[in-house]
């Protein structure tokens, strides 16, 4: 996700020299291109993410669109008081990316954990979360905060994530993107997780269980549309995040359900459960471990809903 | 007010300070705010740079090419907002509103609905790095215009602060200028009791910024600094304006107790009348 970020970045900066990319000394090998190439639309803040944010906030208020960049919580939790009054107070134009959310540097330990961004970052007013889900909506995400004016956050992955989409989507902020259809149950999952949660889908629709799959690439604003088409037309919602279950895309959907009143259903949020993970391992290792990945997403389906799925498929994936 | 230098401007310099401490006591005396002594020990700096220094223009507070202000120590407040009503940025007016109900004028520095406020503060160790992006922005655009942020001494407690100190002079941000109102007294003590910043005129210039001493209540001496920008080239400027907390009022000068206290009853005429006396 993050080539194809600085890839499409660079393409529109390029061509619109209020762009801005402001990092706090990461993204050796990933940002060189655009330091050498624009230098005047490039800043180093140094390994310093307080003034990296407030500097972005000054030139968004002079009329840059500011992009700053660094990985896991280094870009949001160190600096969220710059976040909270500079950028979101302000308004101000300014998109902050995170590289290797969730558990993506694994092995690396939990202060490079990115677990609890997205409750923390959807609390802020004026504040736009988008978690895109494979490198093809992660480009496009990047040219839709670039035309979004105002404060954004763009969660992506480290690197080497699987496409998924194959095929031209219509990628709008707020809006999800059915990836399949279903009657049965509905997936609504954020922040690369869509491949495991197809893989979950599959194997329920080789037991005649048919599962409607939704990538919420945008996690604030929410598609209140499609949760709660899905809240009618199906009997039960999971939401999959590699994220704690409080406060981020389980904690939106929770919210509107609940007040919108609607038709009782089950629901299950599916994340990281209260915990910070001290188990070491890489990325495919850590999600195995917390139920995130294809066989765990469809164990925990059966167990809410009393289902009985052949192990045999469930070892498949 | 435009600067032509000489006694005659200097008087409407201290006239215009003036007005900022009378203002400000009308304000905190109504709103019974804290803050009073953290407005009067910058009044001169706020005099000269609104009556003289900023290229600022209060019927069209957006014009591009304005020089940016920014008041890091945003719990002076009032005294910012005085300064702009006395320049015509708003009604006189409104600074009656100051803490009410409804009001535009919160009690940190708050930019909605606020012409001639450029950002808003209040947390402190967040105005030099937005003045640096500022700053940063205006160079890489070919701009002119300056950026002032104005900083109490105890805010350098923030380790923030010391982040666009650092920042700014890699960046030859000659178009940045810091001035620290340094009245020696924070919200718990004396600054050498709970925080020393000493030697901190050389910490300045090892991090590479261009620093003058002055008297901040002497507007000629703030005129004439400030008259130049900048007054070393290539790099960042820093001004510690040597300030009293309080001043102008004898029994708030130098007192820890006028961080918070409100001037009410017989303290708020007493005060009133020795401003009156001196203006």
């Amino acid at each position: 996700m993050r080539t194809a970020f600085i890839e499409t970045l660079l393409e529109l900066a390029r061509l619109d020299e209020r762009i801005t990319l402001v990092v706090g000394d990461l993204g050796f090998g990933v940002v060189t291109t655009f330091m050498q190439e624009l230098p005047k639309q490039f800043v180093n803040a140094g390994v310093a993410e307080q003034n990296m944010t407030g500097l972005a906030a000054g030139m968004a208020l002079s009329g840059k669109i500011v992009f700053t960049y660094s990985i896991a919580n280094f870009p949001v939790l160190r600096c969220l008081e710059q976040i909270r009054n500079d950028i979101c107070y302000h308004d101000a134009n300014v998109k902050i990316v995170s590289i290797g959310s969730g558990m993506a540097y694994g092995s690396l330990g939990i202060t490079h954990h990115a677990t609890e961004d997205l409750a923390i970052m959807r609390a802020l007013p004026n504040m736009t979360l988008v978690a895109p889900n494979d490198p093809v909506e992660a480009s496009l995400a990047t040219r839709a905060v670039v035309a979004h004016d105002g404060p954004c956050y763009l969660r992506l992955g480290r690197g080497g994530e699987q496409t998924v989409h194959t095929s031209n989507i219509d990628f709008q902020l707020g809006k999800s993107i059915q990836v399949r259809d279903g009657s049965d149950l509905t997936l609504i999952v954020t922040g690369g997780l869509l491949q495991h949660a197809i893989g979950a889908a599959d194997i329920l629709s080789e037991s005649g269980i048919s599962a409607r799959v939704l990538s919420m690439h945008t996690v604030s604003p929410l598609d209140n549309e499609a949760v709660l088409a899905a809240a009618s037309e199906t009997s039960a919602i999971f939401t999959i995040e590699e994220h704690s279950v409080v406060g981020g895309l389980g904690g939106a959907v929770a919210e509107l359900l609940l007040e919108a009143g609607g038709p009782r259903i089950k629901f299950k949020r599916i994340g990281l459960n209260g915990t910070f993970s001290s188990i070491v391992g890489d990325q495919d290792y850590l999600r195995a471990q917390y139920g995130l990945d294809a066989v765990g997403i469809l164990a925990n389906i059966q167990s809410t809903l009393a289902l009985s799925v052949s192990k045999k498929h469930a070892g498949e994936s | 007010m435009k600067s032509n230098g000489g006694a005659d401007n200097s008087a409407l310099l201290n006239e215009l300070a003036a007005r900022i401490r009378y203002q400000t006591l009308m304000m905190v005396n109504k709103a019974k705010s804290s803050h009073v002594g953290t407005c009067f020990s910058m009044a001169e700096l706020l005099s000269v740079l609104y009556g003289s220094i900023l290229r600022v223009d209060p019927q069209n507070p957006e014009w591009p090419q304005r020089d940016r202000f920014i008041l890091s120590k945003g719990h002076g407040a009032a005294a910012l907002y005085a300064v702009l009503a006395e320049r015509g940025f708003f009604p006189l007016d409104w600074l009656e509103t100051f803490y009410q109900n409804g009001s535009r004028l919160a009690g940190h520095v708050t930019h909605h609905y606020l012409p001639g406020v450029e950002v808003s503060t209040g947390s402190l160790g967040h105005g030099l790095s937005i003045a640096a992006g500022m700053a940063l922005a205006a160079k890489r655009d070919g701009e002119t215009h300056r950026v002032v942020a104005l900083l109490s001494d105890g805010e350098c407690d923030e380790g923030s602060v010391w982040e666009p100190i650092l920042f700014a002079p890699h960046h030859q941000l000659d178009n940045l200028i810091a001035i620290v109102d340094y009245n020696k007294i924070q919200s718990l003590g004396t600054v050498k009791e709970v925080m020393d910043l000493e030697p901190f005129a050389d910490k300045w210039r090892a991090f590479g910024w261009g620093v003058r001493e002055i008297d901040g209540h002497n507007v000629t001496e703030i005129e004439s600094t400030l008259s130049t920008l900048p007054f070393e080239a290539g790099r960042p400027n820093c001004v510690i304006a040597h300030t009293v907390k309080g001043k102008g009022v004898s029994f708030m000068e130098d007192k820890l107790l006028w961080h918070y206290r409100t001037p009410q009853g017989e303290e708020f005429a007493d005060a009133l009348a020795e401003l009156e006396a001196h203006s």
